[in-house]
Order: structure tokens, then C-alpha cells, then sequence
């Protein structure tokens, strides 16, 4: 994380960037190096949403390709009206991925403070924790779901049997499904928001910090006042760009809960998956598929305005 | 970029490392000791009970010392992994291998040459990678039906492609930022074409941020399961299939899916200690050095 500083970067500052005339010279030449990544990525997410947004207002089941047709919001009309299932996965959606990103930056956090001070084998404990990040959703999930909360042999169920009083029997997985769900998202994300976090820190200039130091401030202090400021900006980088992916995740549903029991961890694209490829109605996936990316929208929109803000350093 | 020259406004040339090197008290070191031993828990547990008998690996109060045993690696080596597991390699090293074709130029052209509305292709590149899978995936899934591509490894380096070249383009750019125009200008007045300017005098001063850009790619597509498991199929599947196949036709045995996580995880568990110091910029897109 320490390459800002190197010559290469003082040598441009000095360098003062391009020159105006530089940039007007270039540009045909940088259309062309562009073109080839920006066609690609336009025929592979652009343009199979917009089939989407067509699909959607189809009636189209692959089991039953002969009543397909035109028909209009019909499919919208059902999940809004007709399927407690969307309502139900929209909510889920907002509560897994606020929780999830609100703890992973407190975890994070505390990840980074810890890390960011000199000890024997600092390097090492760095890479223990970020190691939850490296691990296949998959493969977490499925050794998260047996191995530490399964009722009977579950690593976490057994402490939390043996360790509490009165004897609980404990079941983390089937009584609080979103809660392990959840659990298992931070632990994955929580070393994500470190790397950022860590990053943050390290770029604090330690003059400031040994300033206030010679002033008398304690430890809480220099946190509170010369840390926790610094840190908003990258605070909210993290924020933004754990939405982003955490919303993305499907493995540890699929995996741990399977969406239930009932819809209570359904999220959107969980349901997406299960309308149109496990239930091979084409319509009702495209539409809910449709709705997810709305929804995204609005919330890109902001975040990415954020982000700009940030880039920007404004 | 920005949120770095903003974030350090005193700075007189004092040697990167000698910062936040304060030393921690014992009690500090002690507690994030703790606190690593125990995020990484789940993970050791793993890697234990793949040596462990069946038996034992359903034991309470779980047990940290014991004899090994190399039976469930014997057993996944003969429910043919290795097909599952050179998939996953295709995948992973083919759509990385396509990215950093598309993504260079385009990273080139957007850190040194501009082209008009550098801005909006920079951010419209972005904006791919935050819009959820899920408003793709069923024309995808109808387009590869229809083209024969669902359930072919192919089928996938196409998506992982898409989906590693924003973070790619990203993160190369903000390394390509740091070339110095001087240099680039020698080689223009010496003569360098594009090409030799690109390969030759670029790629070698960026190299750590090139080898870290693969990693990242190469962890994400490895990592990836929403396109595998709704776009593949049992012959061409990857590791992350594999798994999920493996609990439902296996049933419940601990030790053996100890073991085969231990291997599916292994190859980009090493990647990612190797590269972790530059895995920060690639996440955070370029804005965090």
C-alpha cells in the first residue's frame, strides 16, 4: 500500500501533468486503444439488458415455449401485487446489505488499528485477517454452514452450548438465518474494508500526529481528532464500493439457507436465479431482473456522484 | 490521485517507511494476536479437518492435535476433482488473459492519451461492474442456450471477461498515471512507435501493478459462482460447482469437504498473500495507492 510516495509519482508532480497541447494531439489515437474494451463491454452488459427489459414484458416459461407472448407489466404487476416473495427479497436486500457494510467498516476498522502499529509479527496477523477475503464464497459458505453452525457438531453451536449458561441449544443457522447470513458477509468483507481503511491510515502524516502527541493528546484524542477526521473519506470509499459488491452476493444464501426458511433470506438476485433458471420462467426473471437494476440505479446514481466527489477529493 | 494528495498535506520527503511504524504496547499486540487467530479460525478448522478420519472430524469438543490422515485427498482424486479443477484454470487464466488484451490499451489511452470524454468512458466502465449480475443473466442464459454456449468454459471466459475489465482498466490506469511524461517523450523524439512505446518503455516501469491487475483478475474469476452455476453445466464445470455438487450427490462428509475447499482455495489463498499489498488499489479501483 505504499506506492503512492515512490520517485515515479514525485517526478510527474514536478513533471506539472500533461500539457494541454499533449491532450488535443492525442486523442484520435486514444479513441482507437479505447474502442476494442468499450465495444466489449457494451455487447456483453449492455445489450443483454436491454433484452432483459424486452423479456420482461413477456410471458415466456422454457417449460412452456409454446404460450409464449406479448404481454405488456403483466409480469411487473404480478411481483408487485401478487408475489409476497419480491416485497419480501426487497427488504431482505436493504437489511443484509446495510448490516453487512455498516459492520464490515466497524470490523474493518478495528482490523486496521490493530495492524497499523509495529509488534512482532504484525505481518502476519495482517495476513490472517485478511485472509476471510481470499477464501471462495462458496467453499466459505458451505465450511461456515457445517463445520462452525451446524446445531449438533457446529463449532459455534457447541461454544455458545458450552460456554453459556443454563444450557442453550443453540441454532444459530435455523433460528437466526439473517443474522448468520450476515455473520458470514462481514466476515468475508471485514479484511475488504481494511485493506481501505489501512491504506487510509498509513497516509496520515505522522508530524501531525507526533504534534499533537508533544501537546499532550491521549491515544482517544489523536483518534478522535487527527484519525477518525482523515478517515471519513476513505470510510465512505469503502462504504460505496461494499455496497456495490456485497449486493452482488448470492453464494452465501444459496449455499447456507437456500433463500428460507420461507423468503426470510431471499434477497433480489437470489430471486432472479430462482424465477428464471431454477424455475424457467423467463418473464418473471427478466422483470424482477429489471427491478434489481432499477433499484441499483438510483442507488449507483448517488453513490457514483460520491465517488466522483472522492476521486475528486472535494 | 486526489483523496492521496489531499490526505497528506505536510510532507517534506520523509521516507515512506517511517511512518505508522509507532511501536504498540504488549497489550495491543496481544489482542490483535487474538483477534487474527480468531478471524482466521474457520479457516485453520478447515484445513485440520481435511486430515482428519470422518469420525473424527465430527468430534466434540473439537480436537487441534491428532494423527493426520491423507485419505480425503486419495478420496477427491478418485471422484475426479481434476477436471472440475482445470476448468476453473481455463476460465481463470483464458478471461485474464482477454482482459489485460482490452484493458492495456484502453488503460494507456485513458492515463496518457485522452480521448475525448475520458471522464464518462472511465466512469461508464465503473458503472458495468456495479450493475448486478442478476439484470443480465436471463437473456444471457437464453442468448448461450440458443448459441450453444451454455456450459462451455468459453461461455464463461466471455462473462469474466466483462466482468474483471472495469477493475482492470481502473486499476492499471492509476498505475499508468505514475509513468513520467518525460520519459515517454524521449522515446517519442528517439522514434518509439505506439506498439514498441507500449510493450517496450510502459509495460516494464509498471510491471508490479501489471503482475498484481492478473492476480486480481485471476482471484475474482476463480472465486466467481452466480454465471457458474446458472450458465454451466456438470462437464465443463468449475470449482465452485464442484462443491456445491459435491454436498448434494456426497452427502455430509466433513473431512473429504474439508479437503476439496483446502484445494479449491489453496491456489488463490497464495496468490493473494503474494499480491496483498497491491490488492488494496485493484478493490478500491485505482483510488486508493
Amino acid at each position: 500500500m505504499a506506492i503512492a510516495d515512490q520517485p515515479l509519482e514525485r517526478m510527474r508532480r514536478q513533471a506539472g501533468g500533461p500539457s494541454l497541447l499533449d491532450r488535443v494531439r492525442s486523442q484520435p489515437i486514444g479513441r482507437l486503444l479505447v474502442l476494442p474494451a468499450l465495444l466489449y463491454a457494451i455487447l456483453v452488459t449492455q445489450a443483454p439488458f436491454i433484452l432483459t427489459l424486452w423479456y420482461s414484458l413477456q410471458r415466456w416459461n422454457l417449460q412452456r415455449p409454446d404460450r409464449r407472448g406479448f404481454v405488456g407489466f403483466q409480469n411487473y404487476q404480478t411481483i408487485f401485487t401478487r408475489d409476497p416473495a419480491f416485497r419480501e427479497a426487497l427488504v431482505n436486500t436493504a437489511v443484509f446489505v446495510t448490516a453487512a457494510v455498516l459492520i464490515s467498516l466497524a470490523l474493518g476498522l478495528l482490523y486496521a488499528e490493530l495492524v497499523n502499529h509495529r509488534y512482532p509479527g504484525r505481518g502476519i496477523v495482517r495476513t490472517l485477517l485478511l485472509t476471510p477475503f481470499l477464501i471462495m464464497p462458496v467453499a466459505a459458505a458451505l465450511n461456515w454452514k457445517n463445520m462452525m453452525l451446524n446445531p449438533n457438531f457446529g463449532v459455534i453451536d457447541w461454544l455458545t452450548r458450552t460456554a453459556l449458561p443454563g444450557n442453550p441449544e443453540p441454532n444459530w443457522l435455523g433460528e437466526y438465518p439473517a443474522v448468520s447470513v450476515i455473520g458470514v458477509l462481514v466476515w468475508r468483507w471485514a479484511p475488504f474494508m481494511m485493506l481501505i481503511l489501512l491504506a487510509g491510515m498509513q497516509s496520515i502524516s505522522e508530524e501531525v500526529r507526533e504534534a499533537v502527541r508533544v501537546d499532550g493528546a491521549t491515544a482517544w484524542q489523536e483518534f478522535r481528532d487527527i484519525t477518525m477526521p482523515h478517515l471519513s473519506r476513505f470510510l465512505q470509499l469503502g462504504g460505496l464500493l461494499g455496497t456495490v459488491f456485497i449486493v452482488q452476493e448470492l453464494d452465501p444464501i444459496y449455499m447456507m439457507t437456500q433463500g428460507g426458511p420461507g423468503n426470510a433470506t431471499t434477497t433480489l438476485p437470489y430471486l432472479v436465479f430462482r424465477k428464471a433458471i431454477e424455475g424457467s420462467n423467463v418473464g418473471l426473471g427478466a422483470a424482477v431482473g429489471v427491478v434489481v437494476v432499477m433499484v441499483s440505479m438510483v442507488v449507483i446514481t448517488l453513490l457514483l456522484r460520491a465517488l466522483d466527489r472522492i476521486m475528486r477529493g472535494v | 490521485m486526489a483523496i492521496r494528495s489531499a490526505a497528506r498535506p505536510v510532507r517534506f520527503g520523509i521516507p515512506r517507511r517511517s511512518r505508522s511504524q509507532e511501536r504498540g504496547s504488549p497489550l495491543l499486540a496481544i489482542v490483535a494476536w487474538i483477534v487474527g487467530l480468531i478471524v482466521f479460525f474457520p479457516v485453520l478448522y478447515m484445513i485440520l479437518t481435511g486430515f482428519k478420519s470422518e469420525p473424527a472430524a465430527v468430534d466434540l469438543p473439537p480436537k487441534l492435535i491428532f494423527t493426520p490422515t491423507f485419505e480425503n485427498y486419495e478420496a477427491i482424486f478418485r471422484i475426479d476433482f481434476l477436471p472440475f479443477f482445470r476448468n476453473s484454470a481455463v476460465a481463470s487464466l483464458g478471461s485474464t488473459a482477454l482482459v489485460m488484451l482490452l484493458a492495456i490499451p484502453a488503460a494507456y489511452a485513458l492515463a496518457l492519451r485522452p480521448p475525448q470524454k475520458w471522464r464518462d468512458i472511465l466512469f461508464f466502465f465503473i458503472s458495468t461492474k456495479f450493475l448486478p449480475p442478476a439484470g443480465v443473466i436471463v437473456p444471457l442464459y437464453i442468448i448461450f442456450r440458443e448459441a450453444s454456449l451454455l456450459g462451455t468454459v468459453q461461455g464463461l471466459i466471455i462473462l469474466y471477461t466483462a466482468m474483471n475489465l472495469p477493475i482492470a482498466i481502473w486499476m492499471l490506469r492509476s498505475f499508468l498515471e505514475e509513468v513520467p511524461r518525460d520519459v515517454l517523450d524521449a522515446a517519442r523524439v528517439d522514434g518509439a512507435g505506439l506498439f514498441r512505446e507500449i510493450t517496450q518503455i510502459v509495460l516494464p516501469m509498471i510491471f508490479p501493478g501489471l503482475v498484481a491487475t492478473v492476480f486480481l483478475a485471476i482471484i475474482f474469476a476463480w472465486n466467481e459462482f452466480f454465471f457458474a452455476v446458472s450458465l454451466a453445466a456438470v462437464g465443463t464445470a468449475t470449482v465452485p460447482i464442484f462443491m456445491v455438487k459435491f454436498v448434494t450427490s456426497e452427502g455430509l462428509f466433513w473431512a473429504k469437504l474439508s479437503a476439496s475447499s483446502t484445494m479449491a482455495v489453496l491456489p488463490i489463498v497464495a496468490l493473494g498473500w503474494v499480491a496483498q499489498r497491491q490488492l488494496v488499489r485493484g478493490l478500491s479501483m485505482g483510488a486508493v495507492k
